[in-house]
């Protein structure tokens, strides 16, 4: 539904995008992830149509959106970064307002936004001005706006943010329902967010795509992913590296704890080892006393600090 | 038709917007406290000139009502939607930038000719002391409610330029201040004793006064009509352009 190819915007002489390709599918939600100022929000912008893009081109479900606009934006639902609303209308009015624009008339009209209404639970706020609505609402009042038109594709910045963790929760699992039948691009930099909706991840740094794939797929980027925590009493922690360094699958090995009676110890494999790795281990200790032992998954924090922080990450293992 | 029922939409969301603020009934008040103020208290008033005529006392001023009332009206129109944010949504919908630029600058008008409309006491007034030429009165309505439309049409230019409406009301006061005074009675004078009547002629030809002053003798000129139309879509033109320069890559 959406295709991205080679995106690009200067600002002056400051690229904030530069050279972004990516597509999303119907029954994708896609997450986009960066630090601030990465070019997640001019991204979007483009998308939507909002600003032209330096080069490069984005289609809509098949339209061009310098082309043909109208069209590609008529299947289009954008929530902007910190969810603006015409403050001196109602809720209900400014729903009425959002689906009139959007071509629905009549029954239609108010159907869509009964049915946005309570989607996004805003009947005790229906008849109170937009200003006076707390940050939470007037969120859930921009993003039913986004909604109101069932659109194909939905572009969300940072829909969760400024919002309780049960709004959260809701926000993502209504996300993540409609993502089954509609293709979903939202930003965030809450990374739990990534696991809890998304189909697909991009990191995006400094303007350019740095990691794109499925979050396991990222998580496997991590240097832990993969790496055996170990937990062994009544013996030395040199004499337990030893032993585990003589092991053929191990790369290295790390003391994590040394107390009195128990050493904590990180294993890492090498490469083409990765899942026997417990097993060998296992065989190798059947003489210790084990007291833990548990395979890391690898952190999505840890690979987003390491993709768009290379150098203060490094910094800071030293 | 569906542009049509874009344009109707915006311009019924920013009547609304205006009605529902304090500043609309603060601006016709004003309005209507100015005008009969100056009809009817400052010399010559329209009681002491005996004329069944509403030219000198009445239309005479509203240039200069105009030049600090309208930029009021129009300078939230574009500056506020930066400020909010809200732009980002209106011309992220499936619409024109036109039709936005054209819905909102209807709204702003019809709203000015309300403001003007509740004027209609005055026209009684004359025609219950005398028998005026009621005709003379309707084309000097549609002089001052284009001239309003052309003031407004310059207000959005620079409404569009900023996020900030008070800069927005200052430069939107002093280009409509030039379009009075290129055409007002003392500047002219002075203009003839330093210059070639051509270019008096050239510089009067763009004063809102100079073409408001044949409205008020009930002349509807087709030349007046166009200089009054074509400033409004001159703007409006300039307004999508900067609106495009925002956006633009």
């Amino acid at each position: 539904m959406i295709k991205v190819h080679n995106l690009a915007r200067f600002f002056g002489t400051k690229r904030a995008v530069d050279g972004v390709s990516f597509s999303v599918d119907r029954g994708e939600v896609l997450g986009f992830l960066g630090p601030n100022g990465a070019g997640k929000s001019t991204t979007m912008r483009m998308i939507t149509g909002f600003i032209a893009p330096s080069a490069g081109s984005v289609t809509v479900g098949g339209f061009d959106i310098v082309e043909h606009p109208i069209q590609a934006r008529r299947l289009i639902g954008y929530l902007p970064e910190n969810a603006p609303a015409y403050t001196d209308m109602t809720v209900y009015g400014f729903l009425n307002f959002a689906a009139e624009i959007r071509g629905l008339r009549g029954d239609a009209r108010k159907q869509a936004v009964n049915r946005v209404v309570e989607t996004c639970f805003l009947e005790s706020v229906l008849h109170q001005s937009v200003e006076t609505l707390s940050k939470g609402y007037r969120h859930r009042t921009c993003f039913a706006q986004s909604i109101i038109h069932d659109p194909d594709v939905l572009v969300l910045d940072e829909p969760t943010d400024g919002l309780d963790p049960n709004q959260k929760h809701e926000v993502r699992q209504l996300i993540r329902r409609m993502g089954k039948n509609k293709a979903i691009v939202f930003s965030t930099h809450i990374l739990e967010e990534v696991d809890a909706a998304c189909t697909r991840a991009i990191i995006i740094d400094r303007g350019r795509i740095v990691a794109n794939g499925t979050p396991e797929e990222l998580r496997q980027k991590s240097e832990w992913a993969g790496a055996i925590t170990l937990r062994v009493a009544g013996i030395k922690a040199a004499d337990l590296s030893q032993k585990l360094n003589q092991l053929p699958m191990v790369r290295q090995t790390a003391i994590l704890k040394e107390e009195s009676g128990s050493v904590t110890v990180r294993v890492f494999p090498r490469s083409s080892h990765t899942g026997v790795l417990a097993g060998s281990i296992a065989d190798a200790a059947k003489s210790w006393r084990i007291e833990e032992l548990h395979t890391e998954e690898g952190r999505l924090d840890e690979v987003f600090r390491n993709i768009t922080m290379p150098d203060t990450a490094n910094k800071e293992k030293k | 038709m569906n542009a049509w029922a874009n344009i109707r939409t915006i311009t019924k969301r920013e009547l609304g917007a205006y009605f529902s603020s304090p500043l609309a009934y603060v601006f016709i008040v004003i309005f209507l406290l100015l005008c009969g103020f100056f009809a009817f208290a400052v010399q010559p008033t329209l009681l002491d000139r005996g004329q069944a005529s509403l030219s000198a006392t009445f239309f005479f001023w509203h240039p200069w009502f105009y030049l600090f009332l309208v930029p009021a009206v129009g300078m939230r129109l574009w500056a506020e939607e930066r400020r909010v944010g809200t732009i980002e949504l209106l011309l992220t919908m499936p619409i024109t930038a036109w039709q936005a630029i054209v819905g909102k600058f209807l709204a702003s008008w019809l709203f000015l000719g309300v403001a003007l409309a509740l004027t209609f006491p005055v026209v009684i007034t004359v025609n219950y002391l005398g028998s005026p030429d009621n005709g003379i009165i309707l084309a000097g309505y549609v002089g001052s409610w284009l001239m309003a439309g052309a003031y407004l049409a310059v207000s959005c230019i620079t409404s569009a330029m900023t996020r900030t409406q008070v800069v927005s009301f200052i430069i939107s006061v002093v280009i409509c201040l030039f379009l009075i005074l290129a055409g007002f009675a003392p500047v002219v004078r002075l203009l003839e004793h330093s210059t070639n009547t051509w270019l008096v002629d050239l510089v009067t030809s763009f004063s809102v006064i100079t073409h408001f002053e044949s409205f008020q003798k009930g002349v509807l000129d087709s030349r007046d009509i166009i200089f009054f139309l074509s400033v409004i879509l001159f703007s409006l033109f300039c307004t999508s352009v900067i609106l495009r320069g925002h956006r633009a890559g």
